[in-house]
């Protein structure tokens, strides 16, 4: 008989705790399948954050630190210059990135720190109960923004792609989603895509991946699916926002 | 033996921590410690060492948790603004059970306070710091030649018992040149299997972690980690004694202040006063049994501190107040005279006089 | 013996410097030292000073409170730690720069014009030196052979027309005193 199907040998054999329909299940799978592809589980040390994939720590079947809030980037910089020859990466969601630990985001990605971020948008702050992220959408609507998110008191949402393409640090910065199977596997790619850089020596990537939080958004999981197609990728445009080295595999 | 060089208090530190195989710093600028990443700026590119300028504080001591975390021998270093900062993460790290070295170059405080020496943040280190039921190794070098030892100390009882060690020092011991002898390079030869190496596909994956919903389970490792600090209390405090064993008046302080506190006992014992002087070189665990013996042959005590009484709580607990003691104190960066704590001792030794 | 020493003048002077100096010699004569600099923003132009222990016994606050030499580079150290000077001590004026003479008649005062000197002659720069060849001169606080080995200490290899420079600067001041 063959195996069509199998749970990648980088994830470990336990229940995950997260919500029916949550879109960490998937991007753990992805991130779990492009380490089992690349052949770096007995190398690779991850770092989980603070939020709803606190616990990542018991599903990555490799060495694993749990950070403080916001503070994954720096930690895994330690891990790093501590064992160069090791694969790090940070396992992050918005809250943790982008609000509380914008500063580590930032300086790591400045320095080109040789390590692999992946970053999960779900617009919403999930462990605590759905509070308004710095990336939740003008208008939307959360526990601490029970009229929506009034962008004339609070402000705009934090592009991260956007925002650190602008610095000369990183070398691959990409914005995926999950919201179908061609983006799923489109963001396979581009997570296997980023720890390959890690494996070369290139520094600094980051991944966003646009999830879901059927929960907290107070959806089904086929209607978040539709909310973030319909609302959350307009808002956050997918597609690649830095490659430093682009043009390397066309002139190889 | 090496020979003797004349080092500022703050290289003498970097330069120990580099003999006793520390090859990583994480740290942010501050007054007035900054000699010391100036060193290992200087030094750790040169022997395949990292220094690496963090953007905060913050950042500088998660740096040093993901570095520990991967089981190599690592340090930070600031000053009382700096250190608060910080305390997040050395929560972290104790709750981690993580090895590192901390040293504190304190300065006046509260808030931005001043940068001129200081000793009040030591229930700050006493006690911890940051949230939580924990404590940190503290230890108070009052020359350059003990900035140097203690910091390989520091590093050996961070390892040897898996938490985080802070080397508790001021401005004036950060500045003050004096002859050190730097000891032979050794390393951390303690295992580390906990250490996040990556699994090599040949063992179970190691977590690092400071996290549990079980709320059992998390009492058992607090109450695990408070056995290993009994165990602490009852091998490791250090302290010194100057001629204590006739003293009625014994002077206690740390640090620059025990320096101040030897020459005013060498003062009121020319003029026919049994002074001592008292030094906790460990400030935890602080050396609560000698302190006590010590109270049964002396009549008072007095606390010399660089705060507003800090030190002093802890005397008062270890000879569990069974004699007087005072307080002899300047803050915001002003050091006590030997003159202002002699005057001190001629107070408690008339005191003595009048109730005898 | 225990020789408590005060240096003190203006940042940009030389106070650390002749500190370190000081501290130096010492180390080579094997007796027991600290050094201690005021510290703080002012890297240039404003006060500063620098307390140098030098004993045959351990050393205990490196503070000095109460120094055996002042070394006073310019008015207002004079005006601050005159008083502090212990009776019997000894007060080294540049008096280039300070425009006044002491009022303690129980110590002994040495003015050169240490300033004024270091232009004439050619030491530009260095008046600090030509003041510290009088304290050395006068107070015997280290031994003139330990200059040279002193010198090299605190001057690179790599600049031996400093280390010249600075050497004859201290000869200056022994001999102008």
């Amino acid at each position: 008989m063959t195996t069509v199907f199998d749970r990648p040998h980088a994830l470990t054999d336990v229940p995950m705790h997260y919500c029916p329909g949550c879109g960490h299940g998937i991007i753990h799978r992805l991130v779990a399948e492009a380490i089992d592809s690349l052949g770096i589980e007995g190398t690779t040390v991850g770092v989980a954050s603070v939020g709803c994939s606190v616990f990542a720590y018991n599903y990555f079947n490799v060495d694993m630190v749990q950070a403080a809030h916001g503070r994954a980037p720096a930690v895994a910089t330690g891990v790093k210059r501590a064992r160069p020859e090791n694969i790090v990466f940070t396992y992050q969601g918005d809250g943790d990135l982008a609000a509380i630990g914008t500063a580590e985001t930032v300086h790591a990605a400045a320095r080109g720190e040789n390590i692999t971020v992946i970053f999960v948008n779900n617009a919403i702050y999930g462990m605590t109960g759905g509070q308004m992220a710095p990336t939740s959408l003008p208008g939307q609507v959360t526990q601490t923004s029970p009229y929506g998110r009034d962008v004339k008191t609070v402000g705009y949402p934090v592009k991260i792609c956007e925002m650190l393409s602008q610095l000369d640090g990183p070398a691959y910065i990409e914005r995926v989603a999950i919201n179908s199977v061609k983006n799923i596997r489109a963001a396979g790619r581009a997570i296997k895509k980023a720890f390959r850089y890690q494996t070369e020596g290139k520094g600094f990537s980051l991944i966003e991946v646009v999830s879901t939080c059927p929960t907290n958004w107070g959806m089904t999981p086929a209607k978040a699916m539709k909310w973030a197609e319909e609302n959350m990728i307009p808002y956050y445009p997918l597609g690649v926002y830095k490659d430093k080295y682009a043009g390397d595999a066309a002139k190889a | 033996m090496s020979e003797k060089v004349l080092m500022k208090g703050n290289e003498a530190i970097a330069e120990a921590a580099i003999s006793c195989g520390c090859r990583h710093y994480f740290g942010y600028p501050i007054t007035p410690q900054t000699e010391i990443a100036a060193y290992m700026a200087k030094r750790m590119p040169k022997i395949g060492g990292t220094f690496l300028q963090a953007e905060s504080e913050i950042a500088a001591v998660n740096m040093v948790i993901g570095a520990a975390s991967a089981g190599v021998r690592v340090m930070t270093s600031s000053s009382s603004p700096g250190v608060s900062l910080k305390s997040e993460g050395i929560s972290y790290m104790a709750g981690c059970d993580l090895p590192a070295l901390i040293v504190n170059v304190q300065r006046g405080g509260p808030g931005l306070g001043g940068i001129q020496p200081s000793q009040s943040d030591y229930f700050q280190a006493t006690r911890g710091g940051g949230h939580g039921d924990y404590h940190l190794l503290v230890l108070a070098p009052a020359s350059v030649q003990e900035m140097a030892a203690m910091t390989v100390r520091a590093f050996d009882l961070a390892d040897k018992y898996r938490m985080p060690c802070m080397l508790l020092a001021d401005g004036t011991m950060g500045q003050m040149m004096e002859p050190v002898e730097l000891g032979e390079s050794t390393g951390g030869t303690v295992d580390k299997p906990w250490a996040l190496t990556g699994t090599g596909m040949k063992r179970p994956h190691n977590i690092i972690n400071s996290l549990s919903l079980t709320p059992d389970e998390l009492e058992r490792w607090n109450v695990d980690r408070y056995e290993r600090y009994a165990k602490i209390e009852r091998d490791e405090p250090m302290y010194e004694e100057y001629l204590c064993d006739d003293a009625e008046i014994v002077v206690v302080g740390f640090g620059i202040a025990a320096r101040v506190a030897k020459n005013a006992v060498n003062a009121a014992r020319a003029e026919g006063i049994k002074a001592g002087m008292f030094r906790p070189i460990t400030l935890w665990p602080f050396p609560k049994k000698a302190m006590f013996e010590r109270a049964k042959t002396a009549g008072a005590f007095i606390s010399v501190e660089l705060s507003m009484g800090q030190m002093i709580e802890d005397i008062e607990l270890a000879i569990r107040c069974t004699r007087p003691v005072t307080l002899c104190s300047r803050v915001g960066g002003m050091i006590p005279s030997p003159a202002e704590v002699k005057k001190s001792i001629e107070d408690a030794h008339e005191k003595l006089e009048g109730r005898n | 013996m225990t020789k408590n020493i005060l240096i003190a003048g203006f940042g940009g002077q030389g106070v650390l410097f002749t500190g370190k100096f000081l501290a130096y010699a010492a180390l080579l004569e094997d007796r027991q030292l600290s050094w201690l600099p005021s510290y703080g923003p002012e890297m240039r132009g404003g006060t500063c000073n620098c307390s140098v222990i030098i004993s045959d016994e351990p050393v205990g606050s490196p503070i000095v409170t109460e120094p055996d030499i002042l070394i006073a580079m310019n008015r207002p150290s004079l005006d601050k730690f005159e008083k502090a000077v212990v009776p019997g001590g000894e007060i080294y004026i540049d008096s280039s720069l300070v425009d006044r003479k002491p009022e303690r008649t129980d110590v002994k005062v040495y003015s050169l014009p240490a300033t004024a000197l270091s232009t004439e002659k050619g030491f530009d720069g260095i008046a600090n030196m030509i003041l510290l060849g009088a304290v050395i001169e006068k107070s015997g606080v280290i031994d003139k052979s330990s200059i040279p080995a002193a010198m090299s200490k605190v001057v690179s290899a790599k600049h031996k027309d400093l280390y010249d420079y600075n050497i004859k600067a201290i000869e200056l001041g022994c001999e102008s005193i």
